[in-house]
């Protein structure tokens, strides 16, 4: 029997693939004119169940049903035709042609000739109506990240989506622009759209949505109006097990400066200035965490450090030994440590084994590199020592490191980094896309560094694991540092206004 | 969706590749081919089974059999191992042909003006090794230089001077080397034959009649080194990382740019050899065309070894096989065309084994 009373029901999917249940049986229901967050860990299943309601996936059982009509969706078009769309958060959109543009790429009903005027009437009156301004005729390579998601928004509505899915839309935002999109979603729930929210944030989805579905491992653990939930509360659902967001931080015991910068500057892919005169120092036992919306110079600034970008301007000092303009072998033989932003594409070699991704660099020296030769025992031995010592669950050094999780996978980076035992460790968001469980093992790693005298830059887009972590922060925006505070005296709001390039208040007293 | 009605056959992708099919599919393919083969012979009127089967005798049913095939299938390993060492970091050398015609003429170039004719022959081999060696390695610097300063598609690069390498090669045979104006160069002197096995019949009367040369006993051993360099050295390891992931690899500290080019020039240099031994041990002068293919053959050995250089001498002689054993029947174009439907049914069939089929009730 149709249940009138939900805009978009999806009944007992269960998606499976080869070894895994994705999603088992799982129920969902939202309603017009409601913001239902979907919560769960990585692996839980969120994804899987959106991709089946977007039409990417087709379930093994179940029933999707829209405004209670059974509804059998072949491919993304089948479901944007019942009213269905998403925002991945990979954006999906031509750099090099305008924002009306892209709304109209793929229209099937547009006219042979497309007037660009109309178009932008057309994109302007949707941003209008929800409050996502954007000019139509930007190119869309001109616009922030914030811009380019309002494009993407814009670009399901005007496809007539009434059901629209988000995946994770805040992870690439400030404070302030997730603020906006928030009232873009009230605007739209109260023009009774149905908006599905998939996040990791816990206060997000208390502030925003009227529901939450929680997965775990493939099953719906709780479905529960959001009101009055606490963030433990939803944590443990989640997760299935008691979670604490505080960490018992030692105060820094500040040795020596390990990493200093000066006057620093780098230009990014397109030769534009990316780093602008950044100076700044990191000692001996203490983590400094760079603030910054995606984009500001954050990746210039680890690559430079690493040896990977070439400065054109400034002067970098690594345990007092001066490497400017150096190679990243000899910023590695210095004592510079990188876990990378981007763990699959940069961090391992997917196709390699475990063993070998943790001697990617420790291959030249001995125990396992022995003049010309490699010694296969050794990097065995120290493989199977490392996988033991972090604690990495992998089926066994010799696993292709493809097959590992996400937050094993991190594992093995920092295992690698970590046991190098470098002067200075560069993380660049080292639990972005980790479950809550992975995540607090990493911090736990970092920190457990700093009290032995690591020297640690943290570079995150998430300001929780700034606070959460770090002895000092310094926020960065358009490639300059924009303040520097130590955490105890930092406030959220100060730092996120200067994040989004807010002038430098009166509270923000460099140190 | 439970839906009644008959069942439906799907493809469906595999997500992971099990073990045993990646042993198996060169030998699933190399059977595929042969059994698309043996459908286009029964199409013009011949019985597949007897052909293979003279085929096969001919190229490994006898000593000289063998012997014949051991002299194709030399210049092949060689080239074949050249061209694996390029695709192992993803680079796509396919101008092995090119390289192997510089790596000839460099050694010509050398037995006939450079050495004096009584050069002893152990030393005449060596710099004739060496010179195709630098000449195929400078040919794969072009291509390796333009690709690591400039990103140039190595592809289109290698493919080129290929056409200019036969270009190069012809105005000599034709011209400046010319035997009496004929497409080819006087022949070596004997300091710069290689040995054969025939030459030790005396010794040892069962290598009487053996045309092949010691060139085999060269690509073995090199093949074995290039499986302990992959398997054992710094080296290789780095260029393990680089093929798999460049990315990973600038991180680690490996320095692509200089990486790119020597692997195109040990690339290009054992091509070059692979020339170097077919002047000197088979045709004993220079001409026009002395190589049948051996270095775009190599190409589809290399990937049907999965670069396994081990598995290069295995492949190598079976295409051997099938250029000796495609010699002596007829319709003489067998050999060509089951190479060509070797070639279609590894790259198809390659990409086909990543799916299964399931059926669906």
């Amino acid at each position: 029997m149709p249940d009138a009373t939900y805009a978009v029901e999806m009944r007992d999917i269960t998606k499976r693939f080869p070894g895994v249940l994705a999603n088992d049986h799982v129920n969902f229901g939202a309603q017009a004119g409601e913001v239902h967050a979907l919560l769960g860990e990585n692996g839980a299943g969120k994804s899987t169940l959106m991709n089946v309601l977007c039409g990417l996936y087709r379930p093994e059982a179940g029933a999707i049903l829209i405004d209670g009509q059974p509804v059998h969706f072949h491919s993304p078009r089948d479901a944007i035709q019942s009213g269905v769309g998403m925002v991945h958060q990979h954006f999906m959109l031509v750099q090099s042609q305008s924002v009306a543009e892209n709304v109209f790429l793929g229209v099937r009903n547009a006219s042979f000739s497309l007037r660009s005027q109309q178009m932008a009437a057309a994109v302007q009156k949707i941003g209008d109506q929800y409050g996502l301004p954007v000019d139509p005729n930007a190119k869309i390579w001109q616009l922030s990240v914030g811009e380019q998601q309002r494009v993407e928004i814009i670009k399901i509505l005007y496809r007539g989506a009434r059901i629209l899915v988000l995946d994770e839309p805040t992870a690439v935002l400030t404070p302030q622009e997730s603020e906006m999109l928030f009232q873009t979603l009230r605007a739209m729930k109260n023009d009774g759209k149905t908006i599905i929210f998939i996040s990791h944030k816990l206060e997000e989805v208390i502030s925003i949505a009227d529901n939450v579905t929680v997965l775990r491992a493939g099953k719906v653990a709780a479905t529960t109006p959001a009101k009055g939930m606490t963030k433990a509360q939803l944590a443990s659902l989640m997760v299935g097990r008691q979670v604490f967001f505080q960490f018992d931080k030692a105060p820094a015991k500040l040795g020596e400066v390990r990493l200093a910068l000066a006057g620093v500057e780098a230009q990014d892919d397109k030769f534009l200035p990316a780093l602008r005169g950044v100076s700044l120092e990191v000692r001996s036992g203490e983590i400094v965490g760079i603030a910054g919306v995606a984009g500001n110079g954050q990746r210039e600034l680890a690559e430079t450090v690493t040896g990977l970008r070439k400065l054109t301007a400034g002067k970098i000092t690594v345990a007092g030994r001066d490497v400017t303009g150096s190679p990243p072998l000899v910023m590695i033989d210095a004592g510079i440590a990188y876990v990378p932003e981007d763990r699959h594409h940069t961090g391992t070699a997917p196709n390699l084994s475990v063993a070998e991704n943790l001697a990617l660099k420790a291959y030249r020296k001995p125990p396992i590199g022995h003049g010309a030769l490699i010694a296969p025992d050794a990097m065995q031995t120290s493989a199977v020592d490392l996988i033991r010592a972090f604690d990495i669950s992998t089926p066994g050094p010799q696993t292709p490191a493809r097959k590992l999780s996400g937050g094993n996978l991190q594992k093995v980076i920092l295992a690698r980094e970590i046991s190098a035992e470098p002067q200075v460790l560069i993380a660049a968001s080292p639990t972005r896309g980790l479950d809550i469980g992975a995540t607090e093992s990493v911090r736990k790693l970092l920190l457990a560094q700093r009290d032995e005298g690591a020297a640690i830059l943290l570079i995150s887009e998430d300001l929780d694991e700034i606070f959460a972590i770090s002895d000092r922060i310094v926020v960065m925006y358009e490639g300059s540092i924009m303040g520097e505070f130590p955490t105890a005296e930092a406030e959220i709001g100060q730092v996120g206004l200067l994040m989004a390039g807010g002038e430098h208040g009166a509270h923000a007293s460099a140190v | 969706m439970h839906r009644g009605g008959a069942p439906r056959i799907r493809f469906e992708r595999r997500l992971e590749q099990p073990r045993w099919l990646s042993i198996a599919s060169p030998f699933i393919l190399v059977a595929a081919a042969l059994a698309v083969g043996a459908a286009l012979l029964a199409l013009v009127g011949a019985a597949p089974l007897v052909v293979y089967g003279r085929m096969a005798e001919i190229a490994f049913g006898s000593a000289y059999g063998w012997s014949d095939t051991t002299i194709k299938a030399t210049p092949l390993i060689l080239a074949g191992l050249g061209v694996s060492i390029a695709f192992k970091m993803r680079l796509w050398n396919i101008g092995a042909e090119g390289q192997l015609f510089i790596g000839a003429w460099c050694a010509t170039g050398v037995a006939l003006f450079l050495m004096p004719k009584d050069t002893p022959q152990a030393l005449m081999l060596l710099a004739m090794g060496l010179a195709g060696f630098i000449g195929g390695a400078f040919w794969g610097f072009i291509p390796g230089v333009l690709k690591a300063k400039l990103n140039i598609n190595e592809i289109i690069t290698t493919l080129m001077l290929t056409y200019v390498a036969f270009q190069w090669n012809n105005f000599f045979v034709y011209g400046p080397w010319s035997q009496r104006g004929f497409g080819l160069t006087e022949q070596f002197p004997k300091s710069a034959w290689m040995p054969r096995f025939t030459d030790f019949g005396k010794i040892f009367p069962a290598f009487q009649g053996m045309t092949a040369h010691f060139g085999i006993l060269l690509a073995v051993i090199l093949a074995v080194f290039l499986w302990f360099v992959w398997r054992r050295s710094k080296w290789g390891f780095g260029v393990k990382i680089i093929g798999d992931n460049p990315r990973a690899a600038r991180y680690a500290g490996i320095n692509l740019t200089r990486n790119i080019i020597v692997v195109m020039m040990l690339s290009g240099g054992l091509a070059g050899i692979a020339g170097m031994v077919e002047v000197s041990g088979v045709v004993h002068r220079l001409q026009e065309r002395f190589s049948p293919g051996y270095g775009y053959t190599a190409i589809i050995i290399a990937w049907l070894a999965k670069l396994n250089p081990l598995a290069i001498i295995l492949v190598s002689y079976l295409f051997g096989g099938l250029l000796v054993g495609g010699d002596a029947i007829q319709p003489a174009g067998i050999a060509g065309m089951l190479q060509g439907v070797i070639l279609f049914v590894v790259v198809g069939g390659e990409s086909m084994l990543q799916y299964r089929i399931r059926v669906e009730r």
